[in-house]
């Protein structure tokens, strides 16, 4: 317990240090740059793949669960775009980023951490948190969001794939991810986003930054950042949804 | 020059450092020695604010750096180079680009001023046209000579290095410590190396300081480390066997 209350005041007292004014900012932008390449741009393949097939298996399953004949079939449209944009893209999608963006962002720091990276861009006279940490946080708040859209958009022609395999006429599933659409739905998915982008990228950058020892505890921050970030993530999810839907 | 005044400093009830005294002068090679444990690396964090220490005063020149606020110290920090056990060089930046990052963070020079002072620093650790080359392309004389380029890149007043020549040949070892204290009387630096290497002691070794169990134990320069006759510092010093030759010689 008190070991738990540790960490998270060893986590805000990072942060604070973390949003301080960058020292350099054509450095800072730079970084930034970087960052979008490494955290975002290099997760699109494994969104568009991920989503494609998660969006047919939905229609493919939702098709198979409702083949009474009184049901009619745009609803298979429609149940696959409300698994897709209000659950699968945002939730899902950011706990698989957790895993893959979070791990790097935990391995890489924690390794600058034991091999003194860390040490030599502090004595250099450089705030280490704000250097290393901001830019990750800042590119995946401004790059994820466009990664669940990405996933929205190709859940929902995997979706129609899926559907033309069972049956689904196009005209039947364009209708049911048309109909009583509520573009809050998208608003919603997306704040989300933001907040788990947040959540993946500190609860990471925490562990990695305060590893201690050697290649094996940098392991074991690895998989410490995925776990508690996801664990974080599945909490703020049922916490926002309670607000932003109920 | 850095003054040390009754620095204290606790690890978990550990008392790791005992009221340490010393004045690192300047244009001097400045040695701390000791076994593997005694408390000189953590000396040496403490120099640098990476441990707080318990009670104690830390002078450069006339600032306390113990009462500096944190933005303070990492402005005394950019006159502070620091060359790591390890090179401590980031693993995803050329050679050029590490030496000319700390350029970048705190000079407004141009482009090509920087990279002249790359090259310049590059030329005086004998590295020239390496400038591309990854850390990881790189040999363990070479890593540590490109760490040593970084660390002056920003004409530093004080230069700290921790273990400089470990893992590396007698060889390169000597060539290590003769450019650390060439480079130290050519800028006038106050240069502090840590070291458990007696061949570095008996060559660049200026002023030293024996820690033994976190007390600073002697005090003097290599000449006078030969002829000591203090048990805990010939048990340290002559170790091995060809210094024991030596010393009976």
């Amino acid at each position: 317990m008190i070991k738990s209350l540790k960490s998270i005041g060893e986590y805000f007292i990072m942060m604070r240090k973390v949003v301080s004014r960058p020292q350099k900012y054509s450095v800072f932008f730079k970084q930034i740059i970087l960052e979008l390449d490494k955290i975002g741009l290099n997760s699109v393949g494994i969104v568009i793949i991920i989503s494609f097939f998660v969006g047919g298996v939905v229609t493919i399953q939702t098709s198979i669960n409702m083949s009474n004949p009184i049901l009619p079939k745009y609803l298979i449209g429609l149940a696959t775009r409300d698994s897709l944009i209000l659950e699968f893209s945002p939730t899902m999608i950011c706990l698989i980023l957790a895993g893959k963006v979070g791990s790097n962002i935990a391995s890489e720091i924690g390794t600058m951490r034991v091999t003194e990276q860390i040490d030599a861009i502090e004595i250099m006279g450089v705030n280490s948190t704000s250097f290393l940490i901001l830019p990750k946080i800042i590119s995946a708040m401004f790059f994820f969001p466009f990664l669940i859209i990405i996933s929205m958009s190709i859940g929902l022609v995997g979706g129609w794939i899926g559907g033309h395999a069972v049956g689904v006429s196009t005209a039947d599933y364009l209708y049911g991810i048309k109909y009583d659409f509520l573009p809050y739905y998208i608003t919603y998915a997306l704040t989300k986003t933001i907040v788990f982008a947040f959540i993946i990228t500190s609860v990471s950058a925490y562990f990695g930054y305060f590893t201690k020892g050697g290649a094996i505890n940098v392991g074991v921050s690895s998989t410490k950042a995925v776990v508690y970030s996801s664990i974080i993530i599945l909490i703020f999810n049922f916490i926002l949804t309670d607000l932003l839907l109920s | 020059m850095i003054i040390v005044e009754n620095i204290h400093k606790k690890f978990d009830g550990n008392q790791v450092l005992n009221d340490i005294s010393f004045t690192f002068e300047p244009g001097k090679t400045n040695l701390i020695i000791g076994e593997s444990g005694s408390g000189k690396t953590t000396l040496l964090k403490i120099l640098i604010g990476l441990y707080d220490l318990d009670s104690g005063t830390i002078k450069y020149n006339e600032r306390v750096f113990t009462e500096m606020k944190l933005k303070q110290k990492r402005q005394l920090r950019q006159e502070i180079g620091m060359l790591f056990q390890g090179g401590a060089l980031f693993d995803y930046m050329t050679v050029e680009e590490n030496i000319m990052f700390p350029l970048t963070m705190f000079t407004n020079q141009t482009e090509e001023e920087k990279l002249d002072r790359v090259n310049f620093c590059l030329n005086r650790v004998n590295l020239e046209n390496k400038n591309h080359l990854l850390p990881s392309e790189l040999s363990g004389g070479m890593l540590k000579r490109v760490a040593i380029a970084r660390a002056i890149s920003m004409n530093p007043k004080y230069l700290l290095c921790d273990e400089p020549n470990s893992g590396l040949d007698p060889k390169t070892a000597i060539l290590i410590d003769n450019l650390i204290q060439e480079i130290t009387q050519e800028y006038n630096i106050t240069t502090v190396v840590n070291t458990h290497d007696m061949n570095s002691v008996m060559e660049i070794g200026e002023k030293i300081a024996f820690i033994y169990n976190g007390v600073i134990w002697w005090e003097g320069h290599k000449e006078e480390l030969i002829n000591s006759d203090n048990k805990q510092l010939n048990d340290f010093v002559f170790a091995s066997e060809l210094f024991k030759r030596l010393k009976k010689s």
